[in-house]
């Protein structure tokens, strides 16, 4: 066993990744340019649902600066079907997904056309030449008529606009379950659809060899590995003829984690023309292009004893799949399947999910993926549920949860949670928030008819993330694994190379790497560098998603620094001529017990190991290690947050007057890197509440398509968050440590909307649609005064 | 074809430009000056925004013809010498970036609210940085930081 002395996880340390983004030093992929470089501009469909009968791009090949033009057709032969890597049930119905349309477009941005010029500018000027004729189709836009019978079909060879269901029943069965309950709550929840909008555009650059046949994508994404091996299946171009770089990456949220079009198309033109060739999209472009998250209906019901104790959970869900199955499009709502029943004990859990084609911009991963919707439904409706019972929303919850003295948890849903304290984490939010005083301030402006109402509304939640263990993974039928890879390397002046196979993208993973190998190595924290996002440099990695670096990635770096510390300390041993129990190993230095005069540091034993000179018999020459971690189980952090919501019943506007997180990460690198997660997936969350949703009209246009119309919101619409942790340590992992990425997100929401409910509900509001916008908020109060009266 | 003269950073440039050309591909795609970056297309980010001529705009609004006989400073010419500023050192130490994209910017803008004034309050950052988009901080850090450079106390 190694000894380490914990001097840099914990610690509050500024990143090493700022100095360059502060001074504007980056490598964005739109900022990589070549020799010769061409720019790619796409010609993309105005309709949302359209038979393509004529594309004629030979009109924007007379436009000065045309290179080369291309249709569908022209491009077909070469690429084959984007890929989905998640076919969840035996049946899914899995439609052709041509990089560029051929003869049918099926959501308004879908490409039907490629130019290609020696500018951005004179590539954008050319589209409008292209010549395309559209016989119109009905769209398919309503979860529920597409399913009917008689409705458009998205994919008329397919005869059907259900990709799939997928059933998941445990425990006792629901029905005699709710037969003997004394109260249930059945209500229906809409998850609108909303943009990720990652302030970094997506882009692409392919720099190709055309003599040795190899080439170079950058790509704006997550997962350059991923990205490598499922390109190559796309275009033929061999895996190993194909490096993939993620340079600096401006944030993703999900939207990044896919194999987009634009990066096939970006090769087939490379190796077509043999140039290198840039694609960057405008923002516009990339609200109609770049994958969409969330746009569910659930059905939720919950059965109940009468005094709160929770009987079991029926979750119906419509998922909306847009018009292709992107990456892992169809998977979206099994990450959310298990999480319903949220820290929640009861008998019987019965849910059932249907995937459903539309024509709309497809679907996928975005931040909490799956499990903000669950935690949504269910946190919505222990509200209600505690309304119905006429009890604080508080206490409810606390008759139903896990206490902490019962982990490790089997939940109803078949996860094991492995740790966690919900008293502990409640306890200090509403102490943070001053729930009592809240209330009572409540109740006393309900009493005097305060025309601004104040409403209180409380989240807890945990959720599974650092994705994946790989045989679960199989079991769901995921096409990949959920391993991560590290390489330790000490250098032959001693200084540290962690090779690492998460791919960043704002989140900190060089600071909090170097801490880790730092602590384990007992080198400096600066003597670490941390390399990353290239397949040439970081040859084996799954990447960044699912809240898993740390809990993956981060474990599997920290294993691969403790087989560089056997394998020194051998040498060690050798050299000190000692044998190696009799070895310690503090601070970096081995020394022999008794005899701290007999030391050697581990810089030196690299250099001893980098000239071989005089090593253990029959030891290979190197201390490097590299080390490929498969989770066991998934790591499940919690907390609970609560929020206080002024809403002004006379115009409809909610002002969020104070909000209290408190969440358990388990063990804490860098607190600074885990408050600023929690923060930003705060912001996220509370953006859905109140102001984000991809809106589309009747023909299946998005109106909400540029950011003057669609509400990311801005300093001045977010509060002051207040934020706190209590620590529970992960049993699961060696470092004790969780997954934080998306926790803000999943909690968020659901605070938010129980608070504006709760100013609402002695105005007989039980519900107001996301996002809760004044004009909605308004429209629920008369609605709920017209009930009344 | 419009001939402009233009002082970016330091350096002064003459070139020929198309009417049309907006600054900020002038600056990106002419100058190689790729550290003001383009997060939006109809102003609403704040990703791209410069000095001009003592006050900040965004330099997807600006053609670059309109910045003939200026001055441009853009994030890259903050710290020439490789000292960062008071503001750039604070959101480095205050964790007021995380992917950094929207950083160049809302420095740029920052630095301009807080020539405008000095010692404003956080209501007055969160209303001054509005213009400005940030999709990972939830502004929290970023609104300290700036408090910070100021020289005030920063609190809760």
């Amino acid at each position: 066993m190694t000894e380490t002395v914990a001097r840099e996880v914990g610690r509050a340390r500024p990143r090493k990744e700022d100095a360059h983004l502060l001074t504007g030093q980056t490598s964005w992929t739109d900022n990589i340019t070549a020799s010769g470089l061409l720019h790619i501009a796409l010609l993309r469909s105005p309709m949302a649902h359209a038979r393509l009968t004529r594309v004629d791009v030979s009109p924007a090949l007379e436009r000065p600066g045309v290179v080369a033009a291309f249709s569908g057709a022209d491009l077909a032969d070469g690429l084959s079907s984007m890929p989905c890597v998640w076919p969840v049930t035996e049946d899914i119905v899995m439609p052709d997904h041509p990089p560029l349309a051929v003869d049918e477009v099926r959501h308004a941005g879908d490409p039907v056309a490629v130019v290609v010029a020696r500018d951005r500018y004179a590539a954008a000027d050319a589209l409008e030449a292209i010549e395309v004729d559209y016989d119109p189709l009905p769209p398919v836009l309503d979860l529920e008529s597409a399913l009917a019978d008689g409705s458009p079909l998205v994919h008329s060879d397919k005869g059907t606009n259900r990709c799939y269901t997928w059933p998941l029943k445990t425990g006792e069965d629901f029905d005699a379950v709710r037969a003997r309950a004394e109260v249930s709550v059945r209500r229906r929840y809409h998850q609108q659809r909303l943009i990720p909008n990652a302030m970094e555009p997506r882009a692409v650059v392919v720099t190709p060899v055309a003599a040795s046949g190899e080439y170079t994508l950058y790509s704006s994404t997550q997962i350059p590995h991923i990205l490598r091996v499922l390109l190559a299946m796309v275009t033929g171009i061999p895996e190993h003829k194909l490096r993939v770089i993620a340079p600096d990456v401006g944030g993703g949220f999900g939207s990044k984690l896919q194999v987009y079009a634009e990066e096939a198309l970006a090769l087939a033109v490379a190796r077509r023309l043999g140039r290198p060739v840039k694609w960057t999209e405008s923002r516009s472009e990339g609200f109609l292009t770049t994958h969409h998250g969330r746009g569910m209906i659930q059905d939720i019901e919950i059965a109940a004893k009468s005094d709160g104790t929770l009987l079991g959970l029926k979750v119906d869900l419509l998922a909306d799949m847009g018009a292709y199955l992107m990456l892992i499009t169809p998977g979206i709502p099994l990450l959310g399947a298990f999480m319903y029943p949220g820290i929640y004990k009861m008998d019987a859990y019965d849910f059932t999910c249907t995937g459903v084609f539309t024509n709309r911009t497809p679907t996928d991963a975005y931040r909490g993926a799956g499990r903000p919707e669950a935690t949504f439904a269910i946190e919505r409706t222990m509200d209600e549920l505690a309304a119905e019972l006429g009890m604080d929303p508080v206490e409810l919850r606390r008759r139903n949860w896990i206490r902490h003295e019962e982990f490790p948890y089997t939940a109803i849903a078949g996860l094991t949670y492995d740790s966690g304290n919900y008293e502990a984490a409640t306890a200090r939010a509403l102490e943070l928030f001053d729930y009592d005083k809240l209330r009572a301030e409540q109740a006393d402006r309900n009493a005097r008819g305060d025309t601004v109402r104040l409403g209180i509304g409380v989240s807890t939640y945990t959720e599974m993330c650092g994705l994946a263990p790989s045989r679960i993974l199989r079991d769901l039928r995921y096409a990949a694994g959920g391993w991560e890879a590290a390489t330790v390397r000490v250098l032959p002046t001693g200084k540290v190379e962690v090779v690492t196979g998460t791919s960043p993208h704002g989140q900190g993973h060089v600071t909090c790497w170097s801490q880790i190998a730092a602590d384990v190595l007992g080198v400096p924290f600066e003597d670490v560098e941390v390399v990353h996002g290239d397949t040439k440099a970081a040859p084996q990695g799954m990447d960044t998603y699912g809240s898993r670096s740390l809990v993956v990635g981060g474990l599997a770096v920290h294993h691969a620094a403790n087989k560089v510390v056997d394998k020194a300390r051998k040498v060690a041993a050798h050299l000190l001529e000692a044998s190696e129990q009799d070895l310690e190993f503090t601070g970096g230095v081995f020394s022999v017990k008794g005899s701290p005069e007999a030391r050697r540091t581990l810089q030196e034993i690299a250099f001893e190991t980098f000239s071989s000179h005089d090593l253990p018999d029959g030891m290979e020459p190197t201390i490097n290690a590299e080390h490929v971690l498969d989770p066991d189980t998934f790591s499940y952090p919690h907390g609970t947050h609560l929020c206080a919501v002024e809403v002004d019943t006379e115009t409809g506007q909610s002002r969020i007057r104070s909000y209290v997180s408190v969440d358990d990460v388990g063990k804490v690198i860098n607190p600074m890197i885990v408050e600023g997660q929690v923060h930003g997936g705060l912001a996220q969350g509370i953006a859905q509440a109140l102001f984000e949703e991809a809106v589309y009209d009747d023909e299946g246009n998005l109106l909400s398509g540029t950011m003057a119309d669609y509400l990311v919101p801005s300093a001045a619409d977010l509060p002051e968050f207040v934020t706190d942790r209590t620590e529970t340590p992960a049993t699961s992992n060696a470092l004790g440590v969780k997954g934080v990425g998306e926790a803000g997100t999943i909690a968020s929401t659901p605070a938010v909307v129980n608070a504006i409910v709760d100013a609402l509900r002695p105005l007989g509001v039980q519900d107001v649609p996301m996002p809760c916008t004044p004009e909605r908020v308004w429209r629920a109060l008369r609605s709920a005064q017209e009930a009344r009266s | 074809m419009t001939h402009i003269t233009v002082k970016v950073d330091g350096t002064t440039y003459e070139d020929k430009v198309e009417p049309r050309l907006l600054l900020v591909h002038y600056l990106r795609d002419r100058l190689g000056l790729t550290g003001t970056p383009v997060g939006c297309d109809t102003s609403n980010c704040g990703a791209c925004t410069v000095d001009l001529d003592g006050t900040s705009v965004k330099s997807c609004s600006v053609l670059a013809v309109q910045a003939d006989g200026g001055e441009v400073t853009t994030v890259q010419g903050l710290a020439p010498d490789g000292e960062l500023t008071r503001l750039q050192r604070a959101f480095h130490e205050g964790h007021a970036l995380q992917c950094g994209y929207c950083t160049p910017g809302m420095i740029m803008a920052a630095r301009d609210l807080l020539r405008e004034n000095p010692h404003p309050t956080a209501e007055e950052v969160r209303l001054g940085l509005e213009g400005n988009l940030c999709r990972c901080t939830g502004y929290q850090n970023i609104v300290r930081a700036v408090l910070a450079a100021s020289e005030q106390e920063v609190t809760a």
